[in-house]
């Protein structure tokens, strides 16, 4: 390194971190690639399941997105449409949280960062939860917490599998002790899930990090993982701050979780519904 | 108190304390009769020291829960259990020096006590990772949970921890995978667990040991979702602003008991824990007594349903 970059000021890069280009503008007819920064034309993007053409890298997909993707066309039947989250601590940072709830709301037309509902896979009735990151980062407060628990035990009461698409920086600051808390309450409806011999199959996305990760979201009889997912604890800024050295590249990626046996495998997307059909049929359904 | 780590709203009680013992040394010598003066600066600092603890702001609490002096799990278990003969390692990878765990009888009660241990000091701190436990550390903790189990022995553990370690080891052997099971594996646990934070209760990391039947909160110990300093460092992108994050936290043992987290506040004795070990483990080993007395009454079906139910009840929404 030559002397003079020891005094340039630099945020550390994260191996293998795509840093969003502001071109995926809603109703742009382009977009361009977080990592080969190729020039897609928007509607081949959406019928590709929003996977890059070029280098398969895997876009995010909203709650909505996901679940449209997965279940059979209008088989779906949403649940807890109106819970909403509460401002029950008056916490105030550079904003208020109840402004900062509204402000998602209105951005991102969802209540809060996680869809649930009931549906069919290839005929096959499940019970569907998925995480939508644009909505506070995908972090987990009570309405998260609820409405997964909630899921799960109706799941128990149909007896059917349960399907968990995760993505999500942890838990929610502004609901403070009563976030961490749903990290046991959402492990504990799995525990009796699993009680009651029904599987769970948990699909983790890009990123699935902090209190959900070491939650629900790690708790599948069979954790997935898409390519390139970002996946773990803490995450790698907060690592390379404590430990004062550069991670190995790839590290916390899907792939290098499968290596270490933390995840059953990696799908692509294109692939996932069946493997989800393959799987469902193992267990039975 | 020990000069070294008096915090600084203890100074004025210190300082107070330090004429007391001028004024008995002077005494001592015989010339002037001062009871009566020494009477009446014991009955102040007595006065001082309730006003400045019973209204500590959240980050004075942070920095007693923090305290070097505090007592550690070790020292709970030595005063409040005998008999103890600790048990090492998860039986896969190692032994985790910053959870301890094993046998111990607290009165005539075979138990099974787990918790996080911080060093005494720099030496023992690096060997016990300031108390930040691997995923080793958890999974040490869930086997000897279910030994307890398996020989119908209640769990008492102790939580201290700032947080679970955010390093490249722990990742690599799934710090995320290891709490969660925890948690999960927790909540099926068919004998009695009582959950005490002692100190610091940092997110998942405290959570990772503290699904229980009861959980009680020493007076001036924390517990949080994110340490003062990380949700600063977010929030305000300034790590100094800790004192008014710890404020928005919420995060002492009132504002739980408050929001129905915690089922009780173990009073430490006048000055903080850090001031008198053996009266601290006094109260709470008579609240663990207690508690345990209420357990026992319950099958083991009972016990899986009533920790469930707690952690079920919580969380807040609005939903039409």
């Amino acid at each position: 390194m030559p002397l003079s970059e020891w005094f340039s000021k630099k945020k550390p890069k994260i191996s293998g971190e795509y840093k969003a280009e502001k071109l995926d503008v809603p109703g742009s007819l382009w977009v361009k690639c977080y990592k080969c920064k190729e020039t897609i034309y928007s509607k081949d993007l959406e019928k590709n399941l929003k996977v890059c053409p070029k280098c398969s890298y895997h876009f995010k997909l909203s709650g909505k997105e996901r679940i449209a993707m997965l279940l059979d066309d209008a088989s779906f039947s949403p649940y807890d449409i109106s819970m909403r989250s509460k401002d029950f601590l008056n916490f105030f940072d550079t904003a208020k949280y109840e402004q900062r709830i509204r402000d998602y709301e209105a951005k991102t037309s969802l209540l809060d960062a996680v869809v649930t509902g009931e549906g069919t896979i290839k005929g096959k009735h499940v019970v569907i939860c998925a995480m939508d990151f644009s909505f506070m980062g995908g972090s987990m407060g009570s309405v998260v917490g609820e409405k997964i628990t909630r899921a799960v035990e109706k799941a128990i009461g149909l007896n059917v599998p349960v399907i968990i698409c995760s993505t999500s920086g942890g838990a929610r600051m502004q609901e403070s002790i009563m976030s961490l808390m749903q990290m046991a309450k959402t492990s504990g409806a799995l525990a009796k899930l699993a009680e009651a011999k029904l599987p769970y199959i948990s699909l983790l996305a890009d990123p699935t990090t902090g209190g959900v990760s070491a939650s629900f979201a790690m708790l599948g009889d069979i954790n997935i993982a898409e390519p390139g997912a970002l996946i773990g604890f803490a995450g790698p800024r907060v690592i390379e701050q404590t430990i004062r050295q550069k991670l190995p590249p790839g590290f916390q990626r899907a792939e290098y979780l499968v290596d270490h046996g933390m995840v059953d495998f990696v799908v692509e997307r294109r692939a996932l519904k069946d493997t989800l059909v393959k799987c469902l049929d193992w267990f039975g359904y | 108190m020990d000069p070294k780590h008096l915090l600084d709203f203890e100074k004025p009680v210190a300082e107070l304390n330090k004429k007391v013992e001028t004024l008995k040394k002077s005494a001592k010598t015989g010339e002037i009769d001062m009871s009566s003066e020494l009477e009446l600066m014991e009955d102040r600092i007595k006065k001082l020291k309730k006003e400045i603890f019973s209204s500590l702001s959240p980050n004075q609490i942070v920095s007693i829960a923090r305290h070097p002096k505090r007592p550690s799990t070790i020292d709970y278990v030595n005063l409040i259990f005998r008999d103890f003969v600790e048990l090492h390692g998860d039986k896969y990878f190692g032994d985790d020096k910053a959870i301890i765990g094993g046998f111990a009888k607290l009165e005539d009660t075979p138990c099974m006590v787990i918790g996080h241990q911080k060093g005494k000091n720099t030496k023992e701190n690096i060997e016990r990772n300031f108390g930040s436990a691997h995923p080793e550390g958890y999974r040490k903790a869930l086997r000897l949970m279910k030994m307890a189990e398996k020989f119908s022995r209640p769990i008492i553990t102790f939580v201290d921890t700032m947080g679970a370690y955010p390093g490249l080891g722990a990742e690599e052997r799934g710090q995320a995978e290891a709490i969660a099971r925890n948690l999960r594996d927790m909540m099926l646990l068919s004998v009695p667990v009582i959950v005490i934070i002692t100190g610091e209760g940092g997110s998942g990391g405290a959570l990772g040991i503290a699904v229980g039947n009861r959980v009680l909160m020493l007076e001036y110990s924390i517990y949080s979702v994110i340490s003062p300093e990380g949700c600063a460092s977010i929030l305000f992108r300034d790590a100094k602003r800790a004192a008014e994050a710890a404020e928005n936290l919420k995060l002492t043992a009132k504002d739980h008991l408050r929001l129905g987290i915690i089922d009780e506040i173990v009073k430490e004795p006048s000055g903080g824990a850090h001031n008198d070990h053996s009266a601290a483990a006094g109260n709470l080993k008579a609240a663990i007594l207690r508690h345990l007395e209420d357990l026992k009454k319950m099958s083991p079906a009972e016990l899986k349903k009533d920790r469930y139910e707690k952690f079920r009840k919580m969380g807040q929404f609005e939903e039409s």
